[in-house]
This record gives structure tokens, C-alpha cells and sequence, in this order.
């Protein structure tokens, strides 16, 4: 396609004028410099609140957008809340679980009640637990990356979706998110799928009318680990 | 003008204000540009109204029509250049001046200056009045229940929806009522209400339906395009509520048959209710 | 309807008399624009990331070429493909290419304008693939063979009952006797049909909010999930997106984010945001295993050259048309493309030419409501005037409006010989009125008079009574 490739690039440069090369050495410059900076524009005061504030606005404002939140005290506690779980919304006791070591460890013995496969999801399955990279309090948006430890379709394909949040992994604004992302995967590369998840999937396609469960997860629920003193932390 | 400088009129020469009539009001309804002249007069302002004006160009520049529109604005630009303030009873009129007179004029050596300095002085009726003169009230009655519309212009080119709200507050005796989508379109538009009639038609319904819900006697606003829009399908319709521009109301001068009424429909019967 | 811009007058005419639109529209006033002013009144910040969001547009356009270079190296670093395709017919012919390639029988799509732009799925049904529409208004309207009416709510011009008929017709397969009175029920019967959709695609295509040259990353935003389906199930995943989606950084699609739900659909942020870079990695366990980027040009180039560059930065959020009172008269399907209201009018006649829609930006009052609500401040009345002088120009406008205005011009030009003329017009439509005060109907005003009445002047001008009450004044 490299002909298609010179036809619009020509296109593009002809429309801006391109061609004395001291401008358009400086027009490099300028692009070169705002890519290396990423720099943040502006964050709503909401995405900067307190530490010890923003694991509270986070869950507000999941539950508003239809998420329900749980609190427990440690991620020890995550196998009897995803029974509760199950037994409340009626759930036959199966479950999809990531392949991630720290959730794989936790003590399943305790609920052996619940058959567990692990992997990526397939179409029948009714409920996953997954991990996050983070939850941005400024609207309640889980951060989920994808990885080996962490394969997309256990956020899409399973009716309810169960994710592990730490309140250690709570952050005010999205670009926090990102910073975190950086530090993780290097600058200029991401994992092949970042999911921002802000609820469970809905459609108003009929009527205006909001109908949750359109065609992603129906339920999304969050097992908030208070896993800091004040709640929040590094 | 400083809203401090402005507060003393008698402490400085008044200023002189060119009135630019507007071509709507000079053809349909002179007796707006009468209640201009009275309320900037009673704002501490002496008027002059040049002859040598006819319009401000709108019908050509919507239409795309530029040459038209400059040769037009040129000789706005002549006749009026030497006021103090031009003012005029029409948010799209002052707006053209205001804010598109500079653009249209950016690349001629000749105008642009010019353009810029009158535009700088222009201004629509009923906030200059409160802005710039820093009027507070009027000494004005009516009896009656009323509703205002924003023009378009009026209210997104140049910011006007206080001001009129605030000086009819003070007219004794009026109730304004507020109108629910008051900031909805008419369906004017210059020409477009004859280039799509069944458009223009169909906002003009649901706007004076909307007036109608509102029981009011009388409807105002503060651009005759919009208001002369808005009587007739209010007529059509068979409906007994009166139109009026906001300025007649302010100067105390709504002896005159409303918009489109006739000496046949009486001009002190303002029916409450509205319905016709 | 007619599916041409040029039947734009037959078709408005139409839909102003159809109360089923008319009902339907109405949830547009009450939903969107309500939703749209709490979300904007919840956060402070907006109107001031409303100026950011502008601004990181105009300068990415400034340097749009730059941008895209940057864009396509990341794209390329991380496993994916770029094509860069000048017109409609490019983009058809690549995404075609990859699905024979691939042997792929069934595409899912997830929403994109610009697949309808280029008109994809004809050209994949006429080549023996089969595209299915996930997001559940684009199923909607594909189930009836129509266009989307509206770019992010498709089947915004649809009542309920009408959905139903259409399942009940299309879904013959399911016991005709289940209930779908409710819209939850359509919504079940659509996620159980689409699932198995997904499920066996061997191709997704989805659109692009954004694109970002920081990271080679593609950005769409659904409240279903469908977009994610689309592009994590099947073996390829194929972005179709127009070279103005580009920004610069994750930060720069921040910005643009925060504005966009808000302005769309009065959400704080849409359900799902998803970021896509690359197929599959290595020790991924699922994704595409192809990841590729068409790139659309389709006269967008020129639009930066000129007058309407500014309309490149339209983010896609439907502000304009959800508060536009022309809109709300007529629906989407009346403009006779694909991007309808103020947007559509100022894009469709950069896209195909004025020639060819020369009704759309003419059929606007410039209330100015689009751009008061436009996150990134397109000055779209603006925009259609540019197009109107375009017309006048060419000599496009009807010659009975070019030999009115410039008769009006003349006269107007000429003060006294106008006052003359005014005078007496204003003498003759009086006496026509009578006592009356206004005409029911008048020779050469019958757009007017057909619908309201004329109020008559008041018999004089102001002019000749302004110069009337100097002479007795002696001034």
C-alpha cells in the first residue's frame, strides 16, 4: 500500500504547506518533544482528591453506574465473598478464574463447593475473577490490561464479572492509570487490550430506555480489598 | 463603558448614538424604533438616526454572497463610524456588525480598522441600555401576564438573556412568566423559513405551542424576524395572544395594535390565557 | 426515504408528517439534552476542557502528517498493519483482501461511520462474506436495510413496536408466540442471537474514536461491550478509521475522553473504553492474531487545506444533531447520508461534494445551538456559510434567490431610491391588510403565507415618519 501511503502523505503535506525545511524541522521538533513529554493537560479537581478520599468517591461512583462493591478486609477473604456472592445472585457454583498466581494461591480449599477452571473465557461461562491494574475514583473505571495472567474475554464473555481491587490500587484521575501502565509495560507500548470498565454493559438503543446486560457482562461486581490503614496508599 | 462611568450620564456630554433602524422595523414597524428612541433618551443619550441606511447585509451574507454583503457594510461602515454608539433594536442585526463585520472585512487595508472600531461600539438595544448606560428599570406599565423568547443571535452571538429579564421585572404590573424552551429556535431564519417551509413550520408550532401552554396574554422578544414568525403562526392558529417587541413594553408604548393584530382586534384587550 | 442528499427537500417533507418519527424523536429533547446539561453541571471543569480538547485537535491537525508517520511506526513495533487507503474503493478493496485471505464466511462490526462512509457491508455481501452488525441499533437498522439516523444512536428514529416487527419478522426461528412487549425482552433476544455472532467470527472490524501516535493504539468507546467482542474473539481484528482520529498521547485522549460521554449521552464515562495495540502477544491467551489499521483518507486531505478544516476535529459525539431543532423536525435519514445534522451538514458536501448536498447546509436557521454544545467548538454555522459562498460562487444557488438578493442589494446600496420603494411597499401591504392588520395570503409570498400569517407594516416607514416629526420639530 505504499502507493496509497505517498498519495495521502502527499496530500496531507501539500494541504499544510509543508516544505521549507527550517519549519519543518521545527514542526518535527514540536511533535517529537509533546510525544516524549505525554504531558498531563487538564485533571478535574475530582480526579485529585486525597488519597484517603478517593477509595470512597471510587466506589460511589461504581455503584452508581450500576456496579456493586463489597469490602473485605484482606485477599484472603476473596473465595467465602465470591460464595456469598454466588448464593445471593443464585449462581450455580462454577467459576472462571485468571490465570494469575496471586489469585490462583488464595484459599479455594475453603469453598469447595466452587468448580474452578482457569483460562480465558468460553461462551458458556457464567461468572469470572479477575484482577485489575487499577480503579480511577474520578468515575468509578476499573483499569484492566490484558496479559498471560489476564485474557480479555473473562471481562466480556461471562454474565457477571467479578474483579479484585485492592484499595492500594485505587488512583484519583485516569492519567494515574497511565502512569502506572508506564511503569509497568515502558513508554510508547501497551499490552494488546487496556479495558476501562466503568459498570456492566448496557444499551439505550430502544426507546432511550437503559437496559443493562446489552451484550458484555451483565453484573459487574468488585471485591474492594481494604488492603491500606486509611484505605488508600503508595 | 465602564458601567461606573456610565452610571452619571449628567456628569459627560451624553453620548451620541447612531440608531440603526433595521430593515424590518423600518418597513413593518416603525413604532419599535420609536420606543428605542424614547428609552435611549431616557438613558441620558442623544440620537441621530442617518438616512443614508438601509441594511446591515444579513440576507446577502447568509446566502453566501459576499461582495454584496461588503459593499453593504462599507456604507454601514460609513454612515455610522462617527457615533459614539450605534444601537439597534436586534440581536442579528448588532451581531452582524459585532461580530461578523470584522471577519468579512479582515483582509481590506481600507475597512478592516474600521470595522473593528464600529463593531467595538455596537450594540444590541436592551443591553446596552443595561451594560453600557447601566440601566436599572424603567418607568414603564402593563397589565398582564407575558412570556420572552431569545432570538438566536440575541442570545448566543452576544450573550443577551439577562438583561431583558431584568429590566421587564421592573415594568409595574407585568407577570413574566418563563417560557419553556425559550432558547429554542422559532424557525425564522432569514430565509430559510421560506426555503423550507415545512421545517421553518414545524419549529414554529412547537414554539408556539409552547407558548400557548404557558397561558400567557402576550409574547415578547427582541428581534422582529423572529417576532413577526411567531404572530403569524400564532394567528393562523386563531390565537387571541399578542406580540410585541420587548422594547415597546420597556418605553411604556403598546398603544399600537400588537404585531399582525388590526384596529379590528382592539389594543387594550389583552386576553389572559391566550388561547384562541 | 430517498438515500441522497439531493432528495433532502422531498424527504424533509416527509418525515415533518410522519407522527411515528415525530414520537419517536421526542425522547431525543428529553433524553439527551437533559442528560447532557446535568453532566456538564456536575462538573466544573467542563466548558475549560472543552478549550483543551479544541486545542489538542487544532495542533494535531496542524501537524496531522507528522502525527500519522508516528502513529503508523508504533502501530507497526507493535505487531499490527497499517493501510493507507486514498479513496472509498482503497479501503473496500484492503478490507476485503484480508478477509479472503484469511477465508474469513462471517465478519462481526462494531460500530464505525466510516464503514458506512465507504459502504463495506454491500461490498463484503457482494463478494459472498457475511457482516453482522453488533452494536444493537446498527443490528436494528441492518435487520430493515436502512442507514443508522444518528451516529451514536442508530435506531434513535425506531419506537419500540417498530423493533419488535422487525424481530418477530427476522428471528423466525424463535416460538412466535414469546412475549417482546417489554425492551428488555428485545434486548435479551438480541444478545442471544449475537452471541453466537461473535462467537464464530472469523474477522471483527471495529471504528476508532481515537488513535493514538504515542503507543499505536486504537480507542473505541461502547456502553455494550459489543466493540470488545468484535475485536478479542475472531482471529483478525481490523480497525477502519479516518486519518483525523489521530492525537498524540494517552493524556491528549484524556482530555478528549472526558468531553465526550459527557457531551454524548450524559455519562460520566462510557461503559467501555478500550485501548488495542497489536494482535495477540506471545504468551497471550486469547486476541486476534492479526491486528490491522485502515487508514481512510476520502477527501479528508483537502477539508485540511481549506476553509472546513476545523470540522476534522469532530470527535464524534452527536452534541450537534441531539440539540438541533432542524433535527428534531425531520430525523436523520432525511439528510440522505451517512453523517446527519450539523456535522453532517458540513462534512457530507466536503466528503461528496456540494453539488450533491447542497440542501444540507442550507437548511439551517445558524441558531448556533450545534456550536454552543460542540465539545471541541467547531464553529459549524460558520462552516455552512463557507459552504453557501461555495455555492454562490459556483452559481449553485437558484437563480430566483441570486436575482432577489441582488436586486436587495442593489436597493439597499442606493438609500434614497430605497426609501422611495419601502415607502410604498409599506403604503400597499397595509392598505392589503386593511383593518385586519395582517394577510392571509400574498402573490410571491406563499412559503410564508402557506403555514402563518403575514403581519402588515404599520403603513409608513420609519424613516419617512422619523424625517416627518424633524420637520415639525424644525429640526
Amino acid at each position: 500500500m505504499s502507493a496509497g501511503r505517498d498519495a495521502i502523505m502527499g496530500g496531507l503535506r501539500r494541504a499544510l504547506k509543508r516544505g521549507a525545511e527550517a519549519t519543518d524541522a521545527a514542526a518535527r521538533q514540536t511533535v517529537d518533544r509533546r510525544l516524549d513529554a505525554a504531558a498531563r493537560g487538564l485533571v478535574p479537581a475530582r480526579g485529585q482528591i486525597p488519597p484517603a478520599a478517593q477509595v470512597d468517591l471510587f466506589e460511589a461512583m461504581a455503584v452508581e453506574q450500576a456496579a456493586t462493591v463489597t469490602r473485605i478486609a484482606s485477599l484472603e477473604a476473596v473465595p467465602a465473598a465470591l460464595a456469598d456472592y454466588l448464593k445471593a445472585a443464585n449462581l450455580a457454583p462454577k467459576l472462571r478464574l485468571a490465570p494469575s498466581p496471586e489469585l490462583q494461591n488464595l484459599p479455594w480449599d475453603s469453598q469447595p463447593m466452587i468448580e474452578i477452571e482457569t483460562g480465558p473465557a468460553q461462551g458458556s461461562d457464567q461468572v469470572s475473577l479477575t484482577g485489575a491494574v487499577a480503579g480511577v475514583a474520578e468515575t468509578g473505571t476499573l483499569l484492566l490490561a490484558s496479559g498471560p495472567e489476564a485474557p480479555t474475554t473473562l471481562n466480556f464473555l461471562p454474565d457477571n464479572h467479578v474483579v479484585v481491587l485492592k484499595a492500594s490500587q485505587v488512583v484519583g484521575a485516569y492519567e494515574d492509570g497511565w502512569d502506572r501502565l508506564r511503569e509497568i509495560y515502558g513508554r510508547g507500548s501497551l499490552p494488546r487490550a487496556v479495558n476501562l470498565i466503568t459498570g456492566p454493559s448496557r444499551t439505550a438503543d430502544i426507546e432511550q430506555t437503559i437496559q443493562l446486560g446489552a451484550h458484555g457482562p451483565r453484573r459487574l461486581h468488585i471485591l474492594l480489598v481494604e488492603d491500606t490503614e486509611s484505605g488508600n496508599g503508595a | 463603558m465602564s458601567l461606573w462611568e456610565a452610571a452619571s450620564p449628567m456628569s459627560e456630554t451624553a453620548p451620541r448614538v447612531g440608531l440603526f433602524v433595521t430593515c424590518l422595523v423600518d418597513l413593518f414597524r416603525p413604532s419599535i424604533g420609536f420606543a428605542a428612541v424614547k428609552l435611549l433618551a431616557a438613558a441620558g443619550c442623544t440620537v441621530a438616526v442617518p438616512r443614508a441606511q438601509t441594511c446591515c447585509g444579513q440576507p446577502a451574507y447568509n446566502t453566501g454572497d459576499r461582495h454584496d454583503t461588503r459593499t453593504l457594510a462599507a456604507q454601514v461602515i460609513a454612515v455610522f463610524e462617527g457615533f459614539d454608539y450605534v444601537v439597534a433594536p436586534s440581536g442579528s442585526c448588532a451581531a452582524m456588525i459585532r461580530e461578523h463585520y470584522p471577519a468579512l472585512l479582515a483582509d481590506s487595508p481600507e475597512l478592516a480598522a474600521r470595522a473593528e472600531a464600529l463593531a467595538a461600539k455596537t450594540f444590541e438595544l436592551v443591553s446596552f441600555l443595561t451594560d453600557v448606560r447601566g440601566m436599572t428599570g424603567v418607568e414603564a406599565a402593563f397589565e398582564g401576564s407575558a412570556a420572552y423568547h431569545d432570538a438566536c443571535s440575541g442570545l448566543r452571538e452576544l450573550g443577551i438573556h439577562d438583561q431583558p429579564r431584568r429590566l421587564l421585572a421592573t415594568v409595574r404590573g407585568l407577570r413574566l412568566e418563563e417560557l419553556p424552551d425559550a432558547d429554542v429556535c422559532c424557525g425564522f431564519g432569514g430565509t430559510f423559513c421560506v426555503k423550507y417551509p415545512e421545517i421553518s413550520d414545524t419549529m414554529v408550532t412547537d414554539k408556539v405551542e409552547r407558548v400557548e401552554q404557558a397561558g400567557v396574554g402576550t409574547l415578547l422578544a427582541g428581534d422582529l424576524g423572529c417576532l413577526m414568525n411567531m404572530a403569524g403562526k400564532l394567528q393562523r392558529r386563531g390565537s387571541k395572544i399578542q406580540v410585541r417587541h420587548v422594547a415597546e413594553v420597556l418605553a411604556g408604548m403598546t398603544d399600537e395594535p400588537a404585531i399582525g393584530a388590526g384596529a379590528e382586534d382592539g389594543t387594550k384587550d389583552r386576553a389572559e390565557g391566550g388561547r384562541g | 426515504m430517498d438515500s441522497s442528499p439531493r432528495a433532502f427537500k422531498a424527504n424533509a417533507r416527509a418525515a415533518v408528517k410522519d407522527p411515528q418519527l415525530k414520537r419517536a424523536l421526542a425522547h431525543v429533547k428529553v433524553g439527551f439534552i437533559g442528560k447532557r446539561a446535568k453532566a456538564v453541571a456536575r462538573l466544573p471543569e467542563f466548558d475549560a476542557l472543552r478549550d483543551a480538547a479544541r486545542d489538542i485537535k487544532v495542533h494535531t491537525l496542524d501537524h496531522l502528517d507528522l502525527y500519522l508517520e508516528r502513529y503508523e511506526e508504533r502501530v507497526t513495533a507493535q505487531g499490527g498493519q497499517v493501510h493507507w487507503c486514498p479513496s472509498a474503493a482503497d479501503a473496500r478493496a484492503a478490507v476485503l483482501d484480508i478477509c479472503r485471505r484469511v477465508g474469513a464466511k462471517t465478519v462481526t462490526k462494531g460500530k464505525s461511520m466510516i464503514s458506512e462512509e465507504i459502504d463495506l457491508n454491500q461490498h463484503l455481501e457482494a463478494n459472498g462474506i457475511t457482516p453482522v452488525e453488533t452494536d444493537l441499533g446498527e443490528y436494528i437498522v441492518q435487520l430493515r436495510g436502512e442507514r443508522p439516523s444518528h451516529i451514536i444512536a442508530p435506531a434513535v428514529h425506531l419506537t419500540k413496536d417498530l423493533i419488535e416487527a422487525d424481530f418477530r419478522a427476522q428471528h423466525s426461528h424463535l416460538p412466535p408466540e414469546r412475549s417482546l412487549e417489554e425492551p428488555r425482552e428485545l434486548v435479551e433476544e438480541a444478545r442471544g442471537i449475537l452471541r453466537e455472532r461473535f462467537l464464530a467470527a472469523d474477522v471483527g472490524i471495529t471504528g476508532a474514536n481515537f488513535l493514538v501516535a504515542e503507543t499505536g493504539s486504537s480507542i473505541i468507546v461502547t456502553n455494550e461491550g459489543n466493540g470488545d467482542l468484535t475485536q478479542a474473539l475472531p482471529r483478525v481484528h481490523i480497525v477502519i478509521a479516518s486519518l483525523e482520529k489521530v492525537v498524540p498521547t494517552l493524556e491528549d485522549a484524556t482530555t478528549l475522553l472526558r468531553v465526550l460521554a459527557r457531551s454524548a449521552t450524559g455519562q460520566e464515562f462510557s461503559t467501555y473504553t478500550t485501548v488495542s495495540t497489536g494482535p495477540r502477544r506471545a504468551r497471550d491467551l486469547d486476541g486476534p492474531e492479526e491486528y490491522h489499521v485502515i487508514l481512510l483518507d476520502n477527501g479528508r486531505s483537502e477539508m485540511l487545506a481549506g476553509q472546513f478544516r476545523d470540522a476534522l476535529r469532530c470527535i464524534r459525539c452527536g452534541a450537534c444533531m441531539n440539540h438541533c431543532p432542524v433535527y428534531h423536525a425531520i430525523g436523520g435519514h432525511a439528510y440522505g447520508w451517512v453523517y446527519p445534522g450539523p456535522i453532517g451538514a458540513v462534512l457530507t458536501p466536503g466528503l461528496i461534494g456540494i453539488e450533491e448536498a447542497g440542501d444540507l447546509p442550507n437548511a439551517s436557521t445558524f441558531c448556533g445551538r450545534c456550536e454552543a454544545v460542540c465539545p471541541v467548538r467547531i464553529p459549524l454555522p460558520k462552516m455552512m456559510r463557507h459552504w453557501r459562498e461555495r455555492e454562490f460562487e459556483r452559481h449553485l444557488t437558484p437563480r430566483a434567490v441570486r436575482a432577489g438578493l441582488g436586486l436587495w442589494a442593489f436597493l439597499a446600496s442606493r438609500p434614497e431610491l430605497y426609501h422611495r420603494v419601502t415607502g410604498l411597499a409599506a403604503r400597499l401591504l397595509a392598505a392589503l391588510a386593511g383593518r385586519k392588520g395582517r394577510l392571509r395570503s400574498l402573490p410571491l409570498a406563499g412559503g410564508w403565507t402557506g403555514v402563518r400569517d403575514l403581519p402588515a407594516p404599520q403603513g409608513r416607514t420609519f424613516h419617512a415618519l422619523w424625517a416627518a416629526r424633524n420637520r415639525r420639530a424644525g429640526t
